[in-house]
């Protein structure tokens, strides 16, 4: 026979009745007030976490830099181009979702950047068998016709800016440490070398990012250096016009708006900073957001400026509302560290990680006016792909 | 005199006498002929000065006269001809308001069900069909120029609106649909749409407007004097709809809007102290099943006014002081309470930055108290009630000091209560979405990545919770304990008391995801791989000196679950009893497996099976394992309970505890059913014995639900033949709860208690019958 006998027991109710009887609870809490971290209130219950909309396996080897190509210019289909540690670069078709064709240009090192140029399908990468190989890849071909010797042995990803007529502007780690080279292409002329004053000792530069206001036609450049301070050049007068320290730990990558002249790094600390370029050409941080787990590997604003992506050592893909900060999404679905992360001028993301696989996930769809009005000044390293496109 | 008015009176005279005396059918009939000439609408009609007349002055007579004669005699006299009819269409087409009081009058009149009850209920029943009440409105409307006796007039409301009660308590089993409240007020709320309508309509044809008399229907309209718009007779009629809305639950055609309501009712709640006294105290405090839109619209109302705004300072200090009040809290139903607090959470977000100032002493000192003895209380929903409502009115009337935050998870209650405590938004700013909402995806599951390895051993375990400083190791070892006890059930047994102790005292000294049920259900494990020490362990503990009650309730969900989990039949499905060694198997017995398994294997090897379904054994029968350890469980904490410690007050401070407690013991004796559970139970109805009239609901609940596992555990036999006495006293005192207790759950318990007695008697009963 089975009789409810009521409220049972061991329904805890959560609400912990306090401890000792020696102090009243509510004097207590009255006096020290327990600011606790409750979870924001929303509405409604929170969506479930998302799931990839497809996996890319077969790199058989940890994946350290994504790179989207095509796509959403009517060209042809888009396709994703992923550099392994084992020196191979796939090109994978996002339709059948398997790789047309593996670059092997890098004696078994690590890629660890990946560019497309706009003109005849050019594709540039970087090694660290301290190669930098330019590659054509139209009509199905795969052969370098151009390399460069780097000069240094760090994890610095170059970054180029196109300048018209064919010409482009490339920015790589130098010969000294703590110096960044500036080459005009594709004649490999050495424009300048960005050294910083002697008593700043930022360390070495550990991500580039070539840019140029819509105000004018001098090129500028932000560096990340491993003193955690983010820096501004004007690349043609060879200076820093701003530096700022956000991290005390190396960037490892930032991501730049140059609309809203505003950007965010990740360091191998715990944070996130958000810092802004005022009209003097000033750097100041702006506020950081503390993390869970500590190291970013890699940051990237979405095309449209709405979200960012970060990539962690945590394992897990990170995605915020750009404006706000807020967070939106936690991805975890890989088990290893998180290297690269790559948006698609469609929105679409993909995560490249050390257990070799790619994770390509479609969150919060680009609404169709949006991207059109930011074709014109595309994030960052795609900048100069748009503006000939 | 006017001739017209002696004639009338000479005629109706003698209708009136032939009426009521006359048993003759042509000439009732032909008397009613006459009569009917006096009413509009008839078909060779009387002059218009004498159907005036005989509509100011006789026509109540008349019609009295005729619910008098109604019964079956009477109406057979002129069945045929249709007296019955007749008699109706008095009632049906003379002024409206003199019939339906005469109608009303004879329902209440009656003495008992009889059949003129009936006739005239049902003759009620097609006046409000007919569409009559309108006619009883707009018949106050339009009295123009004569001004109707306000004390008619209220009469005339009174009835109106208590039509249903008052049919109800006269007809009882016999009511009629018409007259319930739920058909009754729809009809009523359109019939009166339609007289608004109609009355409007006429003020806009004719400049001549009924507003005066309007107004006398006692509202005292806020736009006295105003003739244009359509909404000053509204709020004129404002009394109307104020009796409405104050004696129906929700009178289905008042809009939940404060605006609405202050047009419709003006300032009449300052200016009526009956309106006031229902707005202000009764709709508050004691009728608390209105919905809280409802709720909401009335304080909206209250606040919308500069004037009414003094009257919902004084709501919110009545409320917050019967909020406050620990009686209160300990008597009211919680339904109550959760409408109190809600309303204390409107008026708050009703109430500016000033008028709060002005009383917050008043206010803080109630709010205080209350918070004081809704934290004591044993129930989760009063708690949360004092937290909710704690940190609200502190924000609000304490805004310059520190946030009071307590730790309560999110509910539907919460969440309700937290929207209300919101200022309601502004009419003309509607909120404006913003353009790029992202709404986020879940991200619970967004934790510290963990790097320290599981300890492998339970050694290990006690060894990293005690000792350890690596507090990824802590946390990894407490959330290894549970399996690791559970696999290894010999290693765990060598440190069982020891582990326990740990487990015990162990505090949450960096934040782990679900501490208390890791700990929880690590003691669980230990408990019931070594049931008799550890228990044993746990129950002195429960009485010791230094430990929070936080603590010892632990303990008792320990036991409880622990107990659970012993007495769960085939808990060890493959695992050979390694415990104490039972007895030696019968000699002999060994062979017969071995035999079996080598005809086992030669079938199984000639049998060709297409899926290979898990072969699954019924499962085995075995003995409750509760039964043998119940005793550790359950004796040593009936022990103590009368003895207050300097920490430790059961029958004082710490009902909570107690209650807590009456609910594991009574969960023990319900798991230890089939065994000789007597003395057990014997203790046990002394225990509740002595606590009964115990003033805490959840102490009550506690000790009902004990007596009844004390039913379902002990044999009937058993019960009846060495607790008789018991059964008796117990018998009474739950008859008693049953009926009396201010607390529902505890009446609910009481009569389940009282059922499972009558099923044991009945059951005893049927065995000694044969």
């Amino acid at each position: 026979m089975q009789v409810a006998l009521g409220v049972s027991p061991w329904d805890g109710d959560g609400t912990a009745v306090s401890g000792r009887r020696s102090v009243d609870p509510l004097r207590r809490r009255l006096a020290e007030p327990q600011v606790t971290a409750l979870p924001p209130r929303m509405a409604a219950s929170p969506l479930p976490p998302p799931d990839p909309r497809f996996v890319l396996r077969g790199t058989q080897s940890a994946v350290h830099a994504l790179h989207f190509f095509g796509g959403a210019q009517g060209q042809g289909h888009p396709l994703l181009l992923s550099g392994s540690l084992s020196g191979l670069v796939h090109i994978w078709s996002l339709q059948t979702r398997r790789p047309v064709a593996i670059l092997d240009g890098h004696q078994g090192q690590c890629v660890t950047w990946l560019q497309t140029l706009p003109q005849g399908h050019q594709l540039l990468s970087q090694g660290r068998d301290l190669k930098l190989c330019l590659w054509d890849l139209a009509e199905g071909r795969n052969a370098v016709v151009d390399s460069m010797h780097l000069e240094s042995m760090g994890f610095c990803r170059s970054s180029v800016l196109t300048r018209g007529q064919g010409k482009w502007m490339l920015a790589m780690p130098g010969s000294g440490s703590d110096e960044v080279q500036i080459l005009e292409m594709p004649s490999k002329t050495s424009v300048c070398t960005l050294k910083p004053e002697a008593d700043a000792k930022p360390g070495m530069p550990m991500c580039l990012e070539l840019w140029q206001a819509e105000s004018s036609p001098r090129p500028l450049l932000l560096a990340g250096y491993e003193d955690g301070s983010v820096a501004l050049w004007d690349v043609s007068e060879r200076k820093v016009c701003s530096r700022v320290a956000c991290h005390t730990e190396p960037v490892m990558g930032f991501g730049f708006d140059s609309q809203k002249a505003r950007g965010v790094s990740g360091s191998a600390e715990k944070a996130l900073a958000v810092w802004s370029l005022d009209e003097q050409q000033a750097l100041q941080v702006c506020k950081t957001h503390e993390l869970t787990n500590p190291g970013i590997a890699d940051v990237k604003i979405r095309p449209d400026r709405k979200i960012l992506a970060t990539a962690g050592w945590d394992h897990r893909v990170r995605v915020f509302h750009w404006r706000t900060m807020k967070p939106l999404a936690v991805l975890s679905f890989h088990s290893a560290t998180v290297h690269c992360v790559a948006f698609a001028t469609d929105g679409l993301l993909a995560a490249g990680s050390g257990d070799q696989r790619i994770s390509i996930w479609s969150l919060y769809p680009i609404s169709s006016d949006s991207s059109t009005s930011s074709l014109g000044h595309v994030e960052h390293r795609e900048v100069g792909a748009h503006a000939l496109a | 005199m006017d001739p017209a008015v002696s004639a009338v009176r000479v005629a109706v005279r003698e209708a009136v006498h032939t009426l009521s005396s006359c048993e003759d059918g042509d000439r009732v009939l032909s008397t009613l002929g006459s009569l009917k000439r006096y009413l509009s609408g008839a078909e060779s009609p009387a002059p218009p000065g004498e159907q005036e007349e005989f509509a100011r002055v006789h026509f109540a007579a008349v019609l009295r006269c005729l619910a008098g004669r109604l019964s079956p005699g009477w109406l057979e006299l002129g069945a045929d001809d249709g007296l019955e009819e007749l008699c109706a269409s008095f009632f049906l087409e003379g002024p409206a308001d003199q019939a339906f009081l005469v109608l009303m009058e004879s329902i209440e009149g009656a003495a008992g069900p009889s059949f003129r009850l009936m006739k005239t209920a049902q003759l009620l029943a097609r006046f409000l069909g007919a569409g009559r009440m309108a006619a009883v409105m707009e018949g106050q409307c339009r009295r123009l120029g004569e001004p109707a006796s306000p004390l008619l007039q209220e009469t005339l409301l009174t009835k109106v609106v208590g039509l249903p009660d008052r049919l109800a308590n006269r007809l009882q089993r016999e009511n009629l649909d018409a007259f319930l409240p739920q058909n009754y007020f729809p009809l009523l709320a359109e019939e009166m749409v339609r007289v608004l309508q109609a009355v409007v309509d006429s003020l806009r044809g004719r400049g001549r407007c009924s507003v005066p008399s309007a107004r006398t229907s006692g509202a005292g309209g806020s736009l006295a004097g105003t003739r244009g718009p359509s909404l000053g007779h509204l709020s004129a009629n404002g009394s109307l709809w104020f009796m409405l809305f104050s004696l129906h639950p929700s009178p289905p055609t008042v809009p939940h809007r404060p605006e609405v309501l202050s047009r419709l009712l003006g300032n009449l709640v300052i200016k009526n102290k009956k309106a006031q006294f229902v707005m202000t105290r009764k709709l508050l405090f004691l009728q608390y099943h209105h919905s809280t839109p409802m709720l909401q619209s009335l304080l909206g109302y209250l606040a919308a006014d500069s004037q009414r705004r003094p009257l919902l300072v004084q709501a919110l200090k009545g409320l917050l002081e019967t909020w406050g009040s620990a009686s209160a809290i300990r008597h009211a139903p919680l339904e109550q309470q959760r409408y109190l607090s809600k309303a204390v959470l409107i008026c708050l977000a009703r109430l500016g930055e000033a008028e709060l100032r002005d009383s917050r002493d008043e206010l803080l000192a109630s709010l205080m108290a209350g918070v004081k003895s809704r934290l004591d209380s044993s129930l989760p929903v009063v708690r949360r009630l004092g937290m909710i409502v704690a940190e609200t009115a502190s924000a609000r009337l304490h805004p310059e000091g520190p946030p009071l935050r307590f730790q309560y998870e999110e509910d539907e209650l919460s969440r309700e209560m937290l929207a209300l405590a919101a200022p309601p938004p502004a009419d003309d700013s509607p909120v404006e979405a913003s353009d790029d909402e992202l709404v986020p995806y879940d991200m619970s599951g967004d934790q510290e990545l963990k790097r320290s390895k599981a300890p492998t051993y339970v050694r290990d375990c006690l060894e990293a919770l005690t000792s350890c400083e690596d507090w990824g190791r802590w946390e990894a070892a407490l959330r290894a304990l549970e399996g690791l006890v559970i696999r290894n059930p010999a290693a765990a047994r060598e440190v069982s008391v020891e582990l326990a102790k740990v487990l015990l005292h162990l505090e949450e000294k960096t934040c782990v995801e679900g501490f208390e049920g890791l700990r929880q259900r690590a003691l669980v494990a230990v408990v019931v791989t070594d049931p008799a020490p550890v228990a044993e362990y746990l129950t002195t503990q429960f009485y010791a000196l230094n430990f929070s009650l936080r603590q010892r309730m632990d303990i008792l969900d320990v036991l409880t679950l622990a107990a659970q989990e012993l007495s769960r039949p085939g808990r060890l499905p493959k695992a050979p009893q390694c415990g104490p060694p039972g007895p030696a198997p019968p000699p002999g017995s060994t062979v017969a497996p071995a035999w079996r398994t080598v005809v086992e294997e030669r079938i199984r090897s000639k049998t060709r099976r297409f899926s290979k379904g898990s072969a699954r054994r019924g499962r085995d029968a075995g003995p409750n394992q509760f039964n043998v350890v119940a005793g550790y469980f359950f004796f040593p904490l009936l022990r103590h309970f009368d003895r207050p410690l300097v920490t430790f007050d059961l029958l004082g401070d710490d009902q909570l505890v107690l209650g807590r407690l009456a609910h594991t013991l009574g969960a023990l004796m319900c798991l230890a059913v089939n065994t000789v559970a007597v003395p057990m139970g014997k203790a046990l109805l002394e225990f509740v014995w002595t606590l009964r009239f115990h003033g805490d609901a959840y102490v009550r609940r506690g000790l009902l639900s004990a007596v009844s596992s004390v039913l379902l555990s002990v044999p009937g036999e058993q019960l009846l033949a060495d607790l008789p006495d018991e059964l008796l006293e117990a018998r009474s005192w739950l008859a008693d709860v049953a009926e009396r207790d201010s607390d529902e759950d505890c009446r609910t318990l009481a009569i389940q208690a009282l059922l499972l007695l009558e099923k044991l008697r009945d059951r005893l009963l049927a065995l000694a019958a044969p």
